[in-house]
């Protein structure tokens, strides 16, 4: 994939950048077939999918947090109860679906958010988001499950659409990585949500 | 988690049917949220590596990428026309810059498709019915809610990690496209908890009344 340039060059780095996370290089470069997974791979499925979970239980707790504040009324707190309502939803389908893979669902953590004033909570609003959907696109190509995947990434271009809006409404660009956007591995992603996990 | 008992002897006739256990675990982990699955990914996946989804395009992962390629190509084309209309100044700077992000992703598809030792497809001749800023948003609307919708559809269908993450990449982009368009009309930017996944032939009817050949 080398020696492209512009546009093509930025796509051959989101090639090169996939696949970090793959420790233990069972699947090598191609991804799971029509449904038959091994034991190995589903339990790093379902690593994956709490993983989910957990980030969705703190999205959740932090819209529900910001609803109970009383700062946004009118359109804004339409918007937020909507999204606040979708990540409900999330939480819902992922544990269920750890729950039946046969796995234990991650706790829900017990959470703390800077609540301050309507502008400082839309900027984190953005901020979780924006993080949400590079961590479940830094997943995508880790889950071996194919079911799996297309439940993810129907949730990931969810968590890019309250992303993009959370954008627009803080006066930031919708799309800021440009016409590509950039994954975050669980490394990248934890560090960063660790401020708000109380246990 | 004590209901694992009572699931298993479904579990077991959906085996038969040969759906996968996943599959009917997951359909029964979001079925309140009634979104998900509007088709079952495993019988289509051994249909679609065997044909091709674009006439010309090739099976397997370059089907696939020309398939992607189809509908760049006539986001781009669209973006580009729209540049003639008057629109208003937050929605002609979204205009130029998303026509740039699909512009871009045709030329990142091509180069992908070559490297992979396939042909990329032609861009098809496309008409659109706009004439104002209302038609603009609308048709800017359903092309980016439908990309959403196809990638989404084609993910699983994927065999390369590497096309996967990409493709994963460029769908984000039409989903912060698709959202950003939807609030400048006040339509909900997330109309759902789960978008939906649209089959390569959904995509092609909802996209065949623009391509003129």
């Amino acid at each position: 994939m080398g020696g492209g340039v512009g546009a093509a060059s930025a796509f051959g780095l989101v090639l090169a950048a996939c696949g970090g996370d793959d420790e233990d290089g069972a699947a090598g470069t191609t991804t799971g077939g029509g449904g038959a997974t091994t034991a190995e791979e589903q339990s790093r499925d379902i690593e994956i999918v709490n993983y989910a979970l957990t980030l969705e239980y703190l999205e959740a707790a932090f819209y529900a947090k910001v609803i109970d504040s009383g700062l946004f009324k009118g359109s804004q707190l339409n918007l937020i109860k909507i999204i606040g309502d979708h990540e409900a939803q999330h939480v819902e389908a992922l544990a269920g679906t750890v729950q039946k893979l046969g796995g234990t669902p991650a706790k829900k953590p017990k959470t703390k958010f800077p609540l301050k004033n309507a502008a400082s909570v839309l900027a984190l609003a953005a901020t979780v988001e924006n993080l949400g959907a590079a961590a479940y696109l830094g997943q995508a190509s880790r889950i071996m499950d194919k079911e799996i995947l297309a439940a993810a990434i129907s949730i990931h271009s969810v968590e890019a659409r309250h992303a993009s809006a959370l954008n627009v409404l803080t006066g930031k660009s919708p799309t800021p990585d440009g016409a590509f956007a950039k994954p975050a591995s669980m490394d990248e992603v934890l560090p960063q949500v660790q401020p708000f996990i109380v246990s | 988690m004590s209901d694992v008992k009572t699931t298993a002897p479904e579990l077991a006739a959906a085996e038969i049917e040969e759906i996968s256990r996943s599959a009917f675990i997951l359909k029964g982990a979001l079925a309140t949220g009634a979104v998900y699955g509007t088709w079952a990914v495993s019988p289509f996946v051994r249909q679609a590596l065997a044909q091709e989804l674009i006439p010309g395009g090739g099976e397997g992962d370059v089907g696939i990428l020309n398939f992607a390629l189809t509908l760049e190509y006539l986001e781009a084309t669209f973006y580009e026309r729209a540049m003639k209309l008057s629109l208003s100044g937050d929605v002609m700077q979204l205009a130029e810059l998303f026509g740039k992000h699909e512009s871009e992703h045709v030329a990142a598809l091509k180069k992908t498709i070559n490297d992979l030792g396939g042909k990329p497809v032609p861009a098809p001749k496309v008409a659109f019915p706009m004439k104002n800023e209302a038609q603009f948003l609308k048709l800017a609307q359903t092309l980016e809610d439908t990309g959403v919708g196809a990638y989404n559809g084609a993910a699983p269908l994927i065999q390369s990690k590497e096309v996967l993450a990409a493709a994963g990449s460029i769908v984000q982009i039409e989903a912060r496209h698709a959202a950003a368009i939807r609030l400048q009309t006040g339509a909900n930017p997330a109309p759902a908890a789960f978008d939906e996944a649209l089959k390569p032939d959904a995509v092609l009817d909802a996209v065949k009344p623009f391509v003129k050949g």
